[in-house]
């Protein structure tokens, strides 16, 4: 039998709920797109007071836009790159602190929190200056281009973040599913394969996804260092422009645009996923 | 160490049982045997150990002293392969625990498959019959969250029996049951009794034990108080705290 609505006569304190990560601004992609069309015509205004034989700040950016849309294509395959070495280091990092040599669970923790808490751009240094730019293996020398070492400088924190998600996710798997699998003879590693990672892909994508949007955010970093990415190829185009001041808001506002273009829709599909997988 | 167990010997040997959690002692000194063909159930007040003792059987936890030999095999030995134990010793618990992202079928197929490396076919031809046993034909394809309870118990025990072990463990499995549901777990389980596995049951359900058990454990605060055949002990027992839980759940 069901029973009534329970009324509280007591104060009861009601179980705290773990709200879902929400943009508190919901822009749709349309609108954003207008808003920095709106700002670059805005822009435009300022150009129309200077001389009319110098191309309109649009005109520049469409002229220059192949040039840094294959810029803004090599941060994306840069940030692709980072993430699917990441994530493949990330999920062994993330079963070494599961296991149960307690040494091992031991170094990967402290490699973990490392990596986790140490500054990309710091991480990006190490690896662009420690590591040489060519390796010789059996006497075959392989070149290590600048955006190589960068891809590698982002991997080290997305597979630390991985891990962490990885690890977080196995534990919340009730440990009863251990005992059943235990008592069905399973070993460790098919419990691990088998059982707990396909139970946890579901948690894991929403945090992994959004790991995948900061490191797209990121891969800007790499101008720092000289990598030919979006960032740097604004700045020469600003610069072949004879640097005028007017040029520097749209310019540097399309390269926002494209990497809003590019996060956002990823943000807004995570907390999707994120509010759907709450249930249960 | 050379095993000499011969199938007329207790598939289950309990003897001087101790396991202790930190300060408290649960178990207090278990000696219980369970003989092939035998339903053995251990009944008596929450926090009597029971569960614990069968999950020291399982080897899921170790105990503190005394010794537990599965068809001679020494639980208790660190040497032991608890793997090859837990083979010949199937195990229901009170909330199921199936694999949530596998159908029915697929939880009762896994194990053979990946633990005992039998071929695909074959284990899926038993893992069908084995839910038509248990009366869940139809359900092959449905996942455990689209399962009732007592549905899920016996896809559970279906998955234990795919292993083909010589003995079945059942951790008050009808605990977590609605009251019509419990029916028809207990009526597989008096299935599975009838055709002559060898069962120990942890139970709460006095007139299952009275009805199927040979032999009838009561335990109390980590001791066995009295034990027997179901017909003396629920009708005259001797013990005076056994007559006051009979009388208070029966």
């Amino acid at each position: 039998m069901k029973t009534a609505e329970p009324v509280h006569r007591l104060a009861v304190l009601l179980p705290y709920r773990l709200a879902p990560t929400r943009m508190s601004v919901r822009i749709s992609p349309l609108s954003a797109a207008i808003l920095c069309f709106c700002a670059v015509m805005a822009a435009s205004t300022a150009w129309a007071q200077t001389a009319p034989t110098m191309l309109s700040p649009l005109q520049v950016i469409v002229k220059w836009s192949p040039l840094l849309l294959r810029g803004f294509a090599f941060n994306i395959l840069i940030s692709l790159l980072a993430m699917l070495l990441g994530t493949v280091a990330g999920l062994g990092l993330g079963l070494a602190l599961l296991s149960q040599y307690r040494l091992l669970a031991t170094a990967s923790w402290f490699v973990t929190q490392f990596f986790r808490n140490a500054p990309w751009l710091v991480l990006l240094f190490f690896v662009m200056f420690l590591v040489p730019f060519q390796i010789t293996i059996f006497n075959t020398t392989v070149p290590l281009p600048d955006w190589i070492k960068a891809t590698v400088g982002f991997a080290l924190p997305v597979m630390a973040n991985v891990a962490e998600v990885v690890r977080g996710a196995v534990r919340s798997v009730p440990s009863t599913q251990w005992e059943a699998a235990e008592s069905l003879s399973f070993t460790r590693r098919q419990t691990m394969w088998l059982i707990m990672l396909p139970q946890c892909i579901k948690r894991m994508l929403p945090p992994w996804m959004n790991i995948y949007a900061l490191v797209a955010m990121a891969t800007v970093l790499a101008s720092i260092v000289g990598v030919s990415e979006m960032l740097t190829l604004t700045a020469q185009v600003h610069a072949a422009e004879g640097g005028r001041p007017e040029l520097f808001a749209p310019l540097y506002g399309f390269a926002l645009l494209c990497f809003f273009l590019y996060c956002y829709p990823i943000n807004l599909w995570t907390a999707r996923l994120e509010r759907r997988f709450r249930v249960r | 160490m050379v095993a000499t167990w011969t199938p007329d010997q207790p598939i289950v040997q309990c003897v001087e049982v101790r396991k202790s959690f930190g300060a408290l002692e649960v178990l207090k000194g278990i000696s219980l045997s369970v003989r092939k063909g035998e339903v053995i159930c251990i009944i008596g007040p929450s926090g009597s150990g029971k569960s614990t003792l069968i999950r020291c059987i399982n080897a899921l936890q170790p105990i503190s002293s005394g010794s537990i030999q599965i068809e001679g095999i020494e639980v208790t030995d660190p040497r032991l392969d608890k793997l090859a134990l837990r083979r010949k010793v199937g195990m229901v618990f009170q909330q199921y625990n199936l694999f949530p992202h596998k159908t029915a079928l697929q939880n009762v197929m896994m194990a053979p498959i990946h633990v005992l490396g039998q071929k695909r076919a074959e284990v899926e031809a038993r893992a069908r019959a084995l839910l038509a046993k248990v009366r869940l034909a139809g359900k092959e394809d449905s996942y455990p969250g689209e399962l009732s309870g007592g549905q899920q118990q016996r896809v559970a025990i279906a998955r234990s029996l795919a292993m083909r072990p010589d003995i079945m463990l059942f951790d008050e499995v009808t605990a977590a049951l609605d009251p019509e549901t419990v029916k028809e777990v207990l009526v597989t389980i008096r299935e599975l009794a009838e055709d002559g596995m060898t069962c120990l049951l942890v139970t709460h359900e006095m007139n299952f034990a009275r009805e199927v058990a040979d032999h009838v454990y009561f335990t109390d605060r980590g001791v066995i108080v009295e034990h027997g055949p179901p017909e003396t002990l629920f009708t005259a027992a001797k013990d005076e705290r056994t007559q006051r839980f009979l009388s208070q759940v029966l």
